[in-house]
């Protein structure tokens, strides 16, 4: 089969390991190949953490550049950092809650506005969802729940070659039993999300 | 139970490279491992540690590599499966029982672990240890796949006890940290006794001994060139003439390469897995149906140079290339993209890449380099260092670990990092050659690595420098890893020992020792001054938690702390000075994050209008 290639940047400790968990267990349930990399190490002393995945066959296990079909941001700047990941037919989601880094605080770089962060991926990608994912998953319960949010806006667009039964599934089974609700109301909050997302 | 001691051979499980590797080596009867934690190999060692506690594997978390590499070897040399696992400059730290033990041997298997970092992704350099198989004399083992790791790790023992020789297996990055589908095995009850059959003339390398040993060295890696020549490591695939030798991960690039071109007929790929010995008879014979090779390899020049000896020795004059202008870099890591653009020049296939976006308008974004934690004592330190040594001229060594990042401004922390241990012995050549007054920094686990020794030539030799001992009671940046400082009873961890820091710098002769709170700034700052002013080696040991353990183990008990507005006269000292991640720009206000602040009040220490104060709860 094809394969769809998927970018997901976040900074450390914002979950984006555990939501490449759910979709490669959500792959294996499915029976559909599955390929992640990722850079550990660095990701819990606030420095940026980018988790690739591959669906279908290959070997390759990274995404060169100009390579994804699908990019998850967590963090909007962080979204136009990683922006040479994405092709013009790239598929976006973006989470528009803003985490500067220290770096912005110390006078030593300026955090871009958010209006033109949107403007930017609207004009170079094919299509651009964008919101703020900590409130949904305030709502939802919990603003650790920010990656499943995510998640959830990922399955709507149907890019990934994964029935959305199954990303559910994985959620329940693979993330913190005590979290499971909260995680999949998150879930549904992000998929409703990109539904009125144009 | 643990993950990785599942019982379903055929079931399939979504696993990290590193959990596969760990896997393998239950399936293949593994009964000793020994590490020093290291990333990217720190999953390993980790799962191991786990895996010990419910099974009849014996683990332990050796004080730096060369010592693992001892403790395993003599565990093989008692007959029993053993491992040793490291990163690859650890190797280098091992090195001195590396050579010799390739000229003792093994009984029991020994595998011996070590994972290259290309592009160091958290390394200080981007060394490739296949030559290390070259130095020694030992196979060396690759895999390109995670799924393959683990089939290989098995055939690492099974080759190790046919050849009586340790076995090197070499990962990268990509192979440790990328996570497939991975199908089980079946596991193997280890053989966990052993006896040492003692044979002097074989196992005591003086001159004499060493003379027959390198002999049979020589003669073992001859059958090991034999094994390499027929193994089902190193294959071939497709039927054309335009030929790929390739390793590792870049096996995976190239292949997706001729799959996505469909080049099946055109190209022929040789996939080296059983690197060293090279498989010469097979390079040849590969090399004669060629028109033109291209070794696609990360790192050095290893294979290239290999078939391009293979080719020499058979009079073949076709075009090999690797490493050059237009083709292969030495550094940094490959990519799917790389490789097949490299390739299709080379071998002149049509192919145009994507439409890549255009980037040239996007605005430069502010750098979120790793940092130390909100409320990390490190910080405190460096903080009381640089008010202790204002004015002053100071060089400051420092170590590996998290402290390392102590040198971005503003705290600029950090003057020289090579290796483990360097900044004791670095200390002496600095105070020596320059007459300047030296202080440096090393941790605790780092200390105990490699330290030890550096400091104990500071005292014998009369140097002049002050080291400081970050004592944050663990190994932090490599996961939280024990170190012979550890409380291990706190762990729940029963049957260890703990060593003294301040204990051990007495031992050693240090005249002049003493201890801080790192979180009490005015303490600190003196108790530096005072150091400084000592005439020889001082040693100050700075006692706190790694703020990141204390929370795991639900230690944290410091509130955390607000700014006062009314106060504030956004002076901004507390941002300017020790660039807290907890703080953060409301407009132009200065506010700090109630959940990641720790309560440490470092920064309520310097705001000179004490605008900085602890959260009232209401």
């Amino acid at each position: 089969m094809n394969t769809t290639k998927l970018i997901i940047v976040a900074v450390g400790g914002q979950g984006n390991l555990l939501a490449s968990k759910v979709l490669g267990e959500a792959a294996l349930l499915s029976g559909v190949p599955v390929r992640m990399s990722e850079i550990h190490g660095m990701a819990q002393r606030g420095g940026v953490v980018e988790s690739a995945l591959v669906f279908g066959d290959g070997e390759s296990t990274i995404i060169s550049d100009g390579q994804a079909d699908v990019f998850v941001s967590f963090e909007p700047a962080e979204a136009l950092r990683a922006l040479r990941k994405c092709q013009p037919r790239t598929v976006s989601i973006i989470n528009l809650s803003p985490s500067p880094p220290f770096t912005v605080a110390i006078g030593r770089g300026v955090y871009p506005d958010i209006d033109e962060v949107i403007r930017l991926i609207k004009e170079k990608t094919s299509r651009l969802i964008a919101f703020d994912a900590v409130a949904l998953a305030s709502q939802a319960g919990s603003v650790m729940a920010v990656n499943m949010v995510l998640l959830g806006a990922l399955a709507q667009t149907g890019v990934l070659p994964l029935p959305i039964e199954n990303i559910r599934k994985a959620i329940e089974t693979r993330t913190k039993q005590s979290f499971a609700n909260i995680n999949l109301n998150a879930f549904q909050l992000g998929f409703d999300a990109a539904s009125k997302s144009i | 139970m643990h993950k990785l001691l599942t019982e379903k051979p055929g079931e399939k499980l979504l696993l990290l490279g590193n959990e596969a590797i760990a896997r393998g080596a239950m399936e293949a009867g593994l009964a000793f491992a020994a590490s020093y934690p290291g990333t990217p190999s720190s999953e390993i060692s980790l799962n191991f540690f786990q895996i010990a506690q419910e099974s009849d594997l014996y683990f332990e978390y050796s004080v730096n590599e060369k010592v693992s590499l001892e403790v395993a070897a003599a565990a093989a040399n008692c007959g029993v499966r053993s491992m040793c696992v490291m990163k690859h400059v650890g190797l280098n730290v091992a090195a001195d029982a590396l050579m010799t033990l390739a000229y003792v041997g093994v009984k029991g298997g020994l595998v011996i672990l070590t994972a290259d970092d290309p592009y160091m992704f958290s390394s200080q350099n981007e060394q490739d240890n296949r030559y290390y198989g070259k130095l020694s004399g030992l196979p060396i083992l690759e895999p390109s796949s995670v799924q393959e790791a683990k089939e290989m790790i098995k055939y690492a023992f099974d080759l190790s006890e046919d050849l009586q020789e340790p076995v090197i297996f070499r990962t990268t990055t990509r192979i440790n940290h990328s996570t497939a589908v991975v199908e089980l095995g079946e596991i193997v009850k280890p053989m966990a006794q052993g006896d040492f059959v003692k044979d002097p003339y074989n196992y005591v390398t003086v001159p004499a001994v060493s003379r027959n040993l390198h002999v049979t060295l020589l003669e073992n890696m001859k059958v090991a060139q034999g094994i390499a020549n027929n193994c089902r490591w190193n294959f071939l695939e497709g039927k054309g003439t335009l030929g790929i030798v390739c390793n590792g991960v870049s096996y995976a690039y190239v292949k997706d390469a001729v799959v996505e071109l469909d080049l099946w007929d055109k190209v022929k790929i040789l996939r080296m897995g059983f690197s060293h010995p090279v498989p010469d008879l097979m390079i040849t014979d590969f090399l004669k149906t060629c028109t033109r090779v291209l070794v696609v390899e990360e790192g050095e020049p290893y294979m290239e140079e290999a078939v391009k000896v293979c080719a020499q020795e058979a009079g073949l004059t076709l075009p090999i290339q690797g490493k050059g202008h237009d083709l292969f870099s030495r550094l940094y890591e490959y990519d799917p993209m790389m490789v097949k653009k490299v390739m299709t020049s080379f071998f002149d296939i049509p192919f145009k890449a994507p439409e890549a976006i255009d980037l040239s308008n996007i605005p430069d974004i502010p750098g979120r380099p790793p940092t130390l934690c909100a409320g990390c004592s490190h910080r405190a330190v460096f903080y009381a260092v640089k008010q202790a040594t204002q004015g002053m001229d100071v060089i400051h060594p420092s170590d590996i670990g998290c402290y390392t990042l102590g040198f971005l401004p503003p705290l600029s922390m950090g003057d020289f990092v090579i290796c483990m241990g360097a900044s004791t012995s670095t200390s002496a050549g600095f105070s020596k050659a320059t007459g300047k007054k030296v202080l440096s920094f090393i941790g605790d686990s780092t200390f105990f690595h490699s330290g030890i020794s550096g400091l104990i030539n500071g005292v014998f030799n009369n140097h002049d420098f002050t080291l400081i001992i970050l004592d944050n009671r663990i190994t932090a940046m490599t996961g939280h890893q024990p170190n012979p400082g550890v409380d291990m009873d706190e762990l729940n961890f029963p049957g260890y020992n703990r060593i003294d820091i301040e204990e051990v710098v007495r031992g050693l002769g240090v005249k002049h020792i003493s201890v801080i709170k790192p979180y009490n700034l005015s303490k600190s700052v003196q108790t530096i001054k005072e150091a400084l002013d000592y005439k020889g080696v001082s040693v100050i040991i700075a006692k706190e938690k790694c703020t990141l353990y204390a929370k795991s183990l639900k230690q944290l008990k410091g509130k955390s702390f607000e700014i006062n507005q009314d106060k504030c006269k956004n002076h901004r000292d507390c941002i300017t000075s020790i660039a807290c991640p907890a703080f953060y720009l409301d407009g132009d206000q200065v506010k700090i994050n109630a959940t990641q602040c720790t309560g440490c009040s470092v920064c309520a220490q310097i705001c000179p209008e004490k605008a900085i104060r602890p959260v009232k709860i209401s």
